[in-house]
């Protein structure tokens, strides 16, 4: 303040004030790091890492193996290459995340639009909301894998159906943070003049709402779904760990971590791989959360 | 405030109502009714007679209804009849358990005390850790404690408990063998020894659970009070010439706590519910283990009156939780 002839900081663009500012915060840098790592070692470690071909009498003679140069991580009780099944969970822990916080994030924002856009529709939906505020989420979720199995695997297989049915579970019971999120900012977006601008030349509601309310609602939206990854993760995990996710030749990092329990206490590391790969995923996926909310909120940018 | 709380609990009536509705169905309509699993050997009078003894041949909408007096009014009875000795509920007919034929009711005070002692003692555990936390954290903001504080609460946020228990146990349990592995439900409480016992082997569930909840509660707790540290009053206490402990542990501290108390209201739910994975991992034979057991054996009126319960705790708390708002903040009036 002292001198006032220093020359102005040159402006930068918006999305470059956003990089530096999530640059500046080294959580968000280590978990944009370590998640970067974790999905380039599951996208493309099946195939670098292509396990042998065991016969199942081979398989067996070398079941319960310990690290080594031949397998990394060990073998498990049928003799399967540990490394080989973690990175084919991880694909599908990872893949139930951004699905299931893909429903949940377009479910909540479309609830959140409307809520917040029509008054007429405002009370019934945040009334709804509030109702799955209110629902046991775990064990309904529970209940809900437990009865519809069987039938929805009847249909489009044991994986699929699992997958569709876990996924889809978790994105239905997890959207009403992000409603609630959208429809504030909606409600006060939608008080703005050139909103008001938008309407005296004519446009219609969808209009207005694509074209002027929802790329102010994006970066809000983008730190509730980050957070969404994480917590569909481990959403999935806690139902895999109950015995009530993924079937065990389909497996998810929660999967292993349940299979390995049985021998925690001779073989520790079964249950130790793939729980710290949860454990990094979420801490980093949270950390990026915690970055983007710095980030995207222009009253600490810059500071 | 009375007029609020009553108008509160007015609308909490039809949520309850919605959602009572919503989890009979879900569970009801399901296909995966144990009634489908009647081995086929069983011959077609005999399975009627199954099915109408366990009542399920009624249609939907009145099985509801009677699930819900029966929820709402013969369990109350029953209640009120054991503790006084009255005979209000008669000889009505209560919500019973498919698995072992006696009344829900009767299993859940069974489980219950488990799940409080350990659940509960991880909550106040994890209370007691995480206000000191909070506090010292927020008042050497960005020192090297804080920054360990803030590591602290996004690795508890981030290590879900199921794994953080799985390695305590490896830890604790088998390598270092201080704990045992599995919680001993049969242990009755007599002596000084058994006392130590009981303490021993709640120890691992505790440590996991109160840790997980120490790093929530206390980032709230550091939010809260780095909010009232900048606030003007706190500014005239000190230039009162008060020292610096009555500013931040008078002052400072009863200011902060106030959404602080409330978020520990909303969580006491979980302490019910919540802890499903650990009872699970640990062995503790209380709520959450129950529902899991009832789950895996299709014991829809136990599935349902848990659940149902555990929808009451949420609203009730959230209900308790505003209250609580309003008469700790006289800034904050509802009329």
């Amino acid at each position: 303040m002292t001198d006032t002839n220093a020359a102005m900081p040159k402006p930068v663009s918006q999305r470059r004030a956003i990089w530096q500012q999530f640059s500046n915060h080294k959580g968000a840098l280590f978990g944009l790091i370590t998640l970067g790592i974790l999905i380039f070692a599951v996208l493309i470690g099946p195939y670098l890492w292509i396990p042998e071909k065991l016969s199942v009498a081979e398989a067996i003679k070398l079941k319960n193996q310990g690290p080594s140069f031949r397998f990394p991580f060990g073998t498990d009780q049928l003799g399967r290459d540990m490394l080989a099944r973690m990175l084919l969970a991880g694909r599908v822990s990872l893949a139930v995340g951004l699905v299931a916080m893909l429903i949940a994030i377009v479910f909540g924002t479309l609830v959140g639009v409307l809520a917040g856009y029509f008054r007429r529709l405002d009370g019934p939906l945040m009334r709804l909301t509030d109702m799955f505020l209110a629902l046991p989420l775990v064990p309904l979720l529970l209940v809900m894998v437990m009865l519809f199995r069987d039938r929805v695997a009847s249909i489009v297989g044991p994986e699929l159906g699992a997958f569709t049915l876990i996924v889809f579970a978790i994105g239905i019971t997890s959207w009403m943070a992000t409603a609630r999120i959208v429809r504030g900012e909606v409600l006060t977006l939608k008080e703005r003049e050139y909103v008001l601008a938008a309407r005296s030349i004519g446009a219609r509601p969808s209009r207005i709402i694509l074209r002027h309310i929802l790329p102010n609602v994006v970066s809000p939206v983008m730190v509730a779904a980050t957070l969404g990854v994480a917590e569909a993760i481990i959403t999935e995990s806690v139902l895999s760990f109950l015995g009530l996710g993924f079937p065990p030749d389909f497996p998810t990092w929660g999967r292993l971590l349940f299979d390995g329990l049985q021998y925690m206490q001779v073989y520790p590391e079964r249950v130790i791989w793939p729980g710290l790969a949860i454990s990094l995923t979420v801490l980093s996926v949270n950390y990026i959360g915690d970055g983007l909310r710095d980030a995207l909120d222009p009253r600490i940018r810059g500071r | 405030m009375l007029t609020f709380t009553l108008r509160r609990l007015l609308l909490a009536i039809p949520t309850l109502l919605v959602i009572s509705l919503v989890i009979f169905l879900l569970v009801d309509l399901a296909p995966g009714s144990p009634l489908s699993d009647i081995p086929l050997t069983v011959p077609p009078d005999v399975r009627k007679k199954m099915i109408e003894a366990l009542g399920a041949d009624q249609p939907v909408i009145f099985r509801y209804v009677l699930w819900l007096r029966q929820f709402f009014w013969v369990e109350p009875a029953y209640l009120i009849d054991g503790w006084f000795g009255t005979t209000w509920a008669g000889d009505e007919q209560r919500i019973l358990s498919w698995q072992s034929r006696s009344p829900v009711f009767t299993i859940i005070g069974q489980r219950l005390p488990q799940t409080l002692i350990v659940i509960g003692t991880a909550y106040l555990v994890g209370i007691l850790i995480a206000v000191p936390i909070g506090i010292y954290s927020a008042y050497r903001q960005y020192s090297f404690f804080d920054q360990a504080g803030t590591l602290f609460a996004m690795i508890g946020f981030s290590v879900p408990t199921f794994f953080s228990g799985t390695l305590f146990i490896i830890i604790f349990a088998v390598w270092l063998g201080w704990f045992p592995t599995k919680y001993d439900t049969q242990l009755v409480v007599t002596d000084w020894a058994s006392f130590l016992e009981q303490m021993r082997q709640m120890a691992l569930p505790v440590m996991t659970l109160g840790l997980a909840n120490a790093a929530a509660i206390s980032r709230y707790m550091r939010s809260s009070m780095l909010d009232n540290m900048g606030m003007d009053y706190v500014r005239t206490a000190r230039a009162k010439g008060m020292t610096e402990r009555t500013v931040i542990l008078k002052h400072v501290l009863r200011n902060s706590l106030i959404p602080v108390v409330t978020v520990i209201a909303l969580g006491i739910p979980s302490i019910f519910g919540g802890a499903i994975i650990t009872e699970n991992l640990f062995g503790v034979n209380g709520i959450g283990a129950a529902l899991i057991g009832a789950i895996h054996a299709s014991d829809l009126p136990m599935v349902q009156t848990l659940a149902f319960i555990f929808a009451v705790l949420i609203v009730l708390f959230n209900l308790i939780a505003d209250v609580l708002y309003g008469l700790l903040d006289p800034r904050i009036r509802y009329d």
